[in-house]
């Protein structure tokens, strides 16, 4: 009976705008054949269920909107997916950090064996998802009655817009009051978010300096309007902020053009960035392995060759 | 109070896995295996939590079979007190089921805090912590990269999309580590042999009272499609041309 239940998308939001991996991951949830409701959790949410509910294929944008959701701890939200998950055959949700940790508890409570970082859908109970760093792709069938799972955006494409869904409220369940908000840091930039941009730069530790970072890799990605990302050895040692880190275990890009500066590409760093459609990389080793994935490699000493190609591009897009 | 620490045996993260030619899955044989680095973390965090006056025993416990006592081995050898084996016929099991087996040794042991690595690098699902805390009640937080207990309380600073948010539980808690929580100790050569008198206690999985049967049927595994290297370019004016004629820019 499952197979003709609709599938319940929780959206990734700020409450005031729509994060565009939802639309990706929409492309995603409609693969499973059924009609796809968005749910929008939070508090003052009404802006993102609006924009959810323009995009194309989506029956239904459900709003949970109250004081209970703001900051969206997993909890609360757990307690509402929960609530909502009789009426529908799969439960999916982008794999951000708001998904990873809501999904999961979710899938726990109905007794259900999640499926993270589905990358492509077979059927509706059949995925393919990545292992060990994205060195291993299982195909695997749910079994569960009920599907959950994560989706990596990246390998998906945007839903388009041009719907016009109903907003449909959604009463407020399960109060949980063993975790407070305290605060939060979030990076307001000008530049695109890392998972939506078509273009990234990325720097390695070879930058040297979060100065350096501002002063040679931040002017290349504003000269190709592009987002800013970084290897785990450069946020470790303090030279980008960590949600710059783009990996296996930090966030997972596929843009259009990803520029790797003095990036010698780990295993681990590529798990995140080798989908990308045109990779570049310049470092001063010849032998680094990010050239074994490159399609175009400049060898040579970054902090020359890169105020170079910034007023490259600049003179190119004139 | 008691700390828990779930650890994972899986491949060393220094090796380069082969998928095996028939698709059934990723070769394990005579492959270097060493604790998932993430968990690696975890036990830091608590035997940190014990050298500040915070937690009075470290526990480090695992899930699977033959030599599954060595990745226990390694957390005693870090520092943690004791160990807890929790058999089983085959490795892999699924991070729900886990989550249930930790939850009856929860149970058994009533520890003040559960701190496990965010996901293995292995299976890389990133669900046993949140799954645990959910069937237990209690709240969590995932991804912490900095940790500060108080008497009934706990304020845990997130890794989130965007930036960090910090969160105050109430105790009992779940945590999950991420990268930037602390830097791992060595094991000291006298304290790898002083690891090797404290005791691991052996629980057959089966015993547990939970169904081990697992809920995702693995099809097939492959390689993803390769990538081959590119071409280096001069210059960058050359490297510009070629990205026009790519259409990427």
């Amino acid at each position: 009976m499952a197979d003709h239940l609709p599938t319940l998308l929780f959206a990734e939001h700020d409450d005031a705008s729509l994060n565009p991996v939802t639309a990706r991951a929409l492309t995603a949830a409609l693969a499973l054949g059924a009609p796809v409701h968005v749910l929008v959790v939070g508090e003052n949410a009404r802006p993102a269920a609006e924009a959810a509910a323009k995009l194309a294929g989506v029956a239904q944008v459900l709003l949970a909107d109250g004081p209970a959701y703001a900051h969206r701890r997993a909890e609360p939200v757990a307690a509402l997916g929960v609530a909502l998950a009789g009426q529908y055959g799969a439960i999916a949700a982008p794999s951000t950090a708001f998904g990873k940790s809501v999904l999961p508890r979710i899938a726990a409570l109905i007794d259900v064996m999640q499926v993270s970082d589905v990358v492509a859908v077979i059927a509706p109970d059949t995925f393919e998802r990545p292992t060990y760093a994205g060195n291993a792709i299982q195909r695997v069938r749910a079994t569960d009655a009920t599907k959950v799972l994560t989706i990596r955006t990246a390998g998906f494409a945007p839903a388009t817009e041009g719907g016009s869904a109903p907003i449909q409220p959604v009463d407020e369940a399960g109060a949980f009051a063993g975790s407070r908000f305290v605060g939060e840091e979030i990076a307001t930039s000008a530049r695109p978010e890392l998972t939506a941009a078509r273009i990234i730069v990325s720097g390695g530790r070879a930058i040297g300096s979060a100065e350096n970072f501002h002063s040679v890799v931040e002017p290349l990605a504003d000269a190709l309007g592009a987002a800013v990302g970084a290897s785990r050895a450069a946020v470790d040692a303090g030279y980008a902020p960590n949600d710059w880190q783009v990996g296996q275990t930090g966030k997972v890009v596929a843009p259009d053009l990803y520029v790797a500066l003095g990036i010698s590409g780990a295993i681990q760093h590529l798990a995140g960035m080798k989908d990308s459609k045109v990779i570049v990389a310049v470092n001063k080793d010849e032998e680094a392995p990010i050239f074994q994935v490159a399609d175009f490699g400049l060898v040579g000493d970054l902090f020359q060759i890169v105020p170079e190609l910034t007023a490259e591009i600049a003179k190119a897009k004139g | 109070m008691k700390i828990l620490v779930p650890v994972k045996r899986v491949v060393d993260a220094n090796v380069k896995i082969r998928v095996r030619p028939d698709g059934s899955g990723v070769e394990l044989a005579n492959v270097k295996m060493a604790m998932n680095p993430f968990d690696e973390i975890a036990v830091e965090e608590a035997l940190r939590l014990k050298e500040a006056g915070k937690a009075s025993e470290v526990v480090a416990v695992s899930i699977g079979p033959v030599k599954t006592d060595e990745t226990i081995r390694t957390a005693l050898a870090m520092g943690a007190d004791r160990g807890i084996w929790v058999k089983t016929d085959e490795a892999g099991i699924e991070p729900l089921t886990v989550a249930k087996l930790l939850k009856k040794i929860v149970e058994a042991e009533g520890p003040g805090l559960v701190i496990l690595g965010k996901q293995a690098i292995d299976d890389d699902c990133n669900q046993t912590g949140q799954m645990l805390a959910a069937l237990l009640g209690w709240p969590q937080a995932t991804f912490a990269s900095k940790v500060e207990i108080g008497e009934k309380t706990i304020a845990v600073t997130r890794e989130i999309d965007g930036g960090l948010q910090t969160l105050d539980l109430d105790l009992p808690a779940v945590l999950t580590t991420d990268l930037r929580l602390n830097e791992p100790r060595y094991a000291s050569l006298p304290n790898i042999m002083k690891a090797k008198k404290k005791p691991i206690e052996e629980k057959p999985a089966a015993e547990l009272g939970v169904d081990l049967a697992p809920r995702l049927q693995l099809l097939s595994t492959t390689e993803p499609a390769g990538r081959t290297a590119g071409i280096k370019v001069g210059s960058p004016a050359e490297l510009v041309d070629h990205l026009k004629k790519a259409g990427v820019l």
